[in-house]
């Protein structure tokens, strides 16, 4: 098990260096990162000049490697529009991006969860249409819409939460919500079809010849196998939701990291850019180093595979 | 539910079987989409937005760019103030909403479909080449592959679009190499399952040779799951464009395209919603009929998911 664990984590290192590269290069695919950076209206001298403070004009080899030495100590350049460091910049919007995340997570879980497995154990009921049919909707509804709907519903006609900032508690609600639906759709979907699948299998039927009393069956022996699946989902999506929020953001003008990742782009500072890039993708892949660490201990079968 | 009077027992299992004509085929896969309504709803759907984006210059009442400011913000026909003569009301330079709708059916279905097809086609190479070599390719192929699934997805396509700039190729290009990886990891999921398969064995074992096999045996295999997968990304590039066009990093906004006209109803989402609320709507009609058309597809398309459905 030890090595598998080790495995997994030289495998994440792996995967950050290939990360460094892509937003290395990516920057530089159009061939002038000077030109890219600098406004339209900056004159070929200024360009000139902001190449060689840059050091654009290196070799690109030593640039890579100059790059790499500054991420392994957090150092990500400055930021050129407020001419401060950037992972600062990043770091200073953290908890609005998982404070917004983690409410969409929790409301997508305590409504995708119970409808999935109680549509699980009655299909064909009511509330059996009803998650396949959210399941449905959060698939079909791009959450940028949502968002311009919730806002002109509930902010502007009703008055009952406010249409941006994130100043008071009813503030997180709306962007939550907005950010939330498509996962408690794909949550209540996923509940549904396990519980279905799990609940005709023979250890369920033994427990029921056994005499056991339904609620035990249902904690013990469904919810436990229904729950394993449910937890990479869970960690894929909030990943998703800390790289994906930045309509959601953008719209409420939630001060977070996809608020500032659009307002970089507008200012074209890339080196902002590269920095938001790095940190969300080191995010992701930590939080799928976990997920894979939580699968084996959660899951004996997994546990005594891979000994 | 909707398969329980098809007596299975004198259906060929594939579609592809060699005893049936095309005439066959499609006689065959129309009688099934009859029998699963949803399926018929999808169909239905996507065949209409891709008559509003072949058609749009004969179907579309307005010129999608003519303005008419003194009936600016006239709102739809249903809302006060609406009349017929612009079904969808007009936004906020008197241009015809419904016009606009429908020509930028034009952009979701370019960006959609060739995005698709650059995205397959680089995937199927991929994809087969790891599956085929197997060993050290194949693990360093996927290891790649992997690593990028692996990205907060969104942000790396944001990222690309604002490097490269506001085009309707650069777009394209964009959806069709980003995508490619998962396109890459289900042929090579699909190759590796088809080659230790019984048939392609005997086949082996019979002295078939290897293009024989390819041609026969894996790539008849290898569409189905493909063409449900396509349907599927497709549906999703629709809906990651319109994104991009609401950042104001897809096509240049002087394209009537339903992202770019979400972007500009946001600023009058007090006083004029419908701007904003009819480009929506586009979208999620189209995406919601390009799923049920997709899942129809998985059921159909897969023989072993066709008789366990229930």
């Amino acid at each position: 098990m030890q090595r598998y664990f080790l495995s997994r984590i030289l495998q994440s290192i792996l995967l950050l260096f290939g990360v460094l590269f892509l937003v290395f290069f990516m920057v530089r695919i159009t061939g002038d990162p000077a030109a890219l950076m600098m406004p339209r209206t900056a004159s070929p001298e200024q360009i000139e000049a902001f190449r060689e403070a840059m050091g654009f004009n290196r070799p690109l080899i030593v640039q890579f490697v100059d790059f790499v030495r500054g991420v392994m100590v957090g150092d990500f350049g400055n930021s050129l529009h407020f001419k401060t460091p950037a992972l600062p910049l990043v770091l200073e919007r953290l908890p609005a991006t998982l404070q917004l995340a983690t409410a969409a997570m929790l409301m997508a879980m305590l409504v995708g969860i119970p409808l999935g497995l109680i549509g699980g154990l009655n299909p064909g009921s009511i509330m059996d249409s009803l998650a396949r049919g959210l399941a449905l909707l959060g698939q079909s509804v791009p959450n940028f819409w949502l968002a311009l709907i919730l806002i002109s519903f509930f902010a502007v006609k009703l008055g009952w939460f406010p249409s941006f900032g994130r100043d008071e508690w009813k503030s997180v609600v709306l962007p939550a919500f907005a950010l939330g639906l498509s996962t408690m759709g794909q949550l209540a979907r996923l509940t549904r079809s396990s519980t279905l699948e799990i609940r005709s299998e023979d250890f369920v039927r033994t427990a029921y010849s056994k005499g056991l009393h339904p609620r035990t069956i249902y904690a013990k022996h469904i919810f436990r196998n229904v729950a394993i699946p449910l937890v990479s989902v869970i960690a894929v999506q909030f990943g998703y939701m800390l790289g994906g929020s930045i309509y959601i953001e953008f719209i409420f003008s939630w001060p977070g990291i996809g608020q500032l990742l659009q307002q970089a782009i507008g200012w074209r500072d890339f080196p902002l850019v590269q920095a938001i890039a790095v940190f969300t993708s080191l995010a992701v892949l930590a939080l799928n180093l976990l997920t894979d660490v939580a699968y084996v201990l959660i899951d004996p079968r997994i546990r005594y595979g891979i000994r | 539910m909707a398969f329980d009077n098809l007596n299975f027992s004198h259906e060929p299992d594939s579609l592809l079987d060699k005893e049936r004509t095309w005439g066959d085929r499609v006689r065959y896969l129309a009688r099934l989409l009859w029998r699963d309504r949803s399926g018929v709803i999808g169909v239905v759907i996507f065949l209409s937005v891709v008559a509003a984006a072949l058609f749009a210059p004969w179907i579309a009442p307005y010129d999608p760019l003519a303005q008419d400011l003194r009936n600016s913000k006239q709102p739809p026909v249903w809302q006060e103030g609406g009349a017929w003569d612009h079904p969808l009301g007009t936004d906020n330079l008197g241009r015809d909403i419904l016009s606009r709708i429908i020509y930028g059916a034009r952009v979701s279905i370019t960006v959609g479909f060739f995005g698709v097809i650059i995205a397959a086609s680089l995937g199927m190479i991929i994809g087969s080449i790891a599956g085929y070599l197997g060993g050290r390719v194949d693990s360093v192929v996927m290891g790649f592959i992997n690593l990028l699934l692996s990205l907060p997805y969104l942000l790396f396509v944001v990222f690309i679009a604002a490097v490269l700039g506001r085009s309707l190729l650069n777009v394209i290009l964009i959806f069709g190499v980003t995508d490619s990886p998962i396109f890459a990891r289900v042929t090579r999921g699909e190759v590796l399952r088809i080659r230790r398969s019984g048939y392609v064995e005997s086949a082996i074992c019979a002295g078939a040779r290897w293009p024989y096999i390819i041609v026969d045996h894996i790539l008849p295999n290898l569409i189905g799951p493909l063409i449900t997968l396509a349907t599927f990304e497709m549906s999703a590039m629709i809906f990651y464009e319109a994104g991009l066009g609401f950042l104001g990093l897809s096509v240049p906004p002087s394209i009537p395209s339903w992202g770019n006209m979400l972007a500009a109803g946001r600023k009058y989402l007090t006083s004029a919603t419908w701007i904003a609320t009819m480009p929506g709507l586009a979208i999620m009609y189209t995406s919601l009929g390009m799923n049920l058309l997709g899942d129809w597809l998985r059921d159909v398309l897969d023989p072993r998911l066709r008789r366990s459905r229930r």
